[in-house]
């Protein structure tokens, strides 16, 4: 074979794997709607986390806004410390908004909920959240129902 | 009782002569592998003869990775739809396609088909040149076989993996898709979405490309070494052959298995 068609047969080849690597990272993975990095952090106070994850989606009316950064126990609150990293362009989020831990789905993964409260101040990088409801814990929940009929 | 002694120090000495034999094998590898990395800066100015060897050890794998790929993904669509149809969820079909192939099935399969086909190609042709004496002819000629010979293999195995490895999960995903959406009826749009959202870029597709350039890294170094330390008889280079491919193929897995455990999350 000459040295030519070597060379173009190299080239195909080389075109075809760099082109399969971009379509994997394109189209498999989550490059493309991978957000541009420009974070600040709020932090939420839960009694149960459930099984929220590092790396859950943060949602406000289902649009994701952001992601859980870090995940900590507060051994002088009894409280779990959760850090959200929300996206910069979403910088209006009134100091009273309140947080809430959903599943999607009835077994799915589970995510944080952000509702808005009404004040005229926005949350700012390192700030708190005033309200934070717990995960619902499934065996908790069954628990209430049979002890709420037993009791009947 | 004499006997008896005698025949314990032989097998001793059986045991001890195997166990040499393997360390000076590693060791002998290892300075393979740094003459090898000593010999990779002359080839700047002549990429030419990496070309010629990327031509031979992936333009020529090509097809056996196309057809290998698209079939594994089919088994996977076919497989993965008629577990997940028993738990109502067959629109998570796209994750698992996507995650097994770019994590785990990409790398490891096309790393030993890669030993297979281009490994052993690598071998045998080494051995045989070794058998013919032609390294020390080079030598002669004051041209160092690591330069001329090795050191352009070497490169085009690490470059051609990654690349083969891409094409084997890409043409595997498609396959996937044909039989998922096409065959079966799974929705297209949740296929695709599914995916995107659990394959992460960083943790799942890149952890990917690391593996199939660590495996391209060691079957190469492992089919040249095979060649070079070969007995230079014809039994010698088909058992050198042999030895490269099985050897590869346990180093790979192994290796697959070590870095699975090391990076996969677990939470």
């Amino acid at each position: 074979m000459s040295k030519r068609s070597i060379e173009i047969w190299v080239g195909i080849f080389v075109t075809a794997g760099v082109a399969a690597l971009v379509m994997l990272a394109m189209q498999v993975s989550n490059l493309s709607s991978m957000s541009t990095g420009d974070t600040y952090k709020i932090l939420a106070n839960f009694d149960n986390i459930g099984g929220l994850n590092v790396r859950s989606p943060v949602k406000a009316s289902g649009v994701l806004v952001g992601r859980v950064s870090n995940i900590i126990y507060d051994d002088d609150g009894y409280h779990a410390v959760v850090t959200m990293s929300i996206e910069k362009q979403f910088n209006k989020f009134p100091i009273d908004t309140s947080a809430s831990i959903y599943t999607a789905g009835l077994l799915g993964e589970q995510y944080i909920g952000l509702s808005p409260g009404a004040e005229e101040d926005y949350l700012v990088d390192g700030d708190t959240l005033m309200f934070a409801d717990s995960a619902v814990v499934l065996e908790k929940l069954i628990g209430r129902i049979m002890t709420d009929k037993l009791s009947n | 009782m004499t006997s008896l002694l005698t025949s314990l120090a032989g097998m001793m000495a059986k045991t001890g002569q195997r166990a040499l034999h393997f360390f000076s094998r590693i060791g002998r590898s290892a300075q393979f592998l740094i003459l090898l990395f000593r010999a990779l800066p002359s080839l700047l100015p002549r990429p030419n003869l990496v070309i010629k060897q990327l031509f031979s050890v992936g333009v020529l794998t090509i097809i056996i990775v196309l057809v290998s790929g698209a079939f594994v993904g089919m088994v996977l669509g076919l497989q993965g739809y008629n577990i997940l149809v028993r738990f109502n969820s067959e629109a998570s079909l796209g994750t698992m396609v996507g995650l097994t192939l770019v994590r785990e099935l990409g790398p490891v399969i096309t790393a030993l088909l890669f030993a297979g086909r281009a490994g052993s190609s690598l071998t045998a042709e080494l051995g045989l040149m070794k058998a013919t004496e032609q390294f020390s002819s080079l030598e002669m000629m004051a041209i160092d076989p690591f330069k001329r010979v090795f050191a352009p293999r070497f490169v085009a195995g690490i470059i051609a993996m990654p690349l083969l490895a891409a094409i084997f999960s890409a043409v595997g995903i498609l396959g996937g898709y044909f039989v998922g959406v096409g065959l079966l009826g799974v929705d297209a749009g949740a296929f695709w979405s599914q995916m995107q959202t659990s394959v992460d870029f960083h943790q799942d597709f890149m952890n990917g490309v690391w593996k199939s350039l660590a495996f391209g890294f060691t079957s190469t170094w492992i089919a040249l070494y095979q060649g070079y330390d070969a007995v230079p008889t014809a039994e010698g280079v088909s058992r050198a052959t042999t030895q490269g491919v099985v050897n590869a193929s346990l180093v790979v897995l192994a290796l697959n298995f070590i870095i699975t455990a090391l990076t996969l999350e677990t939470n």
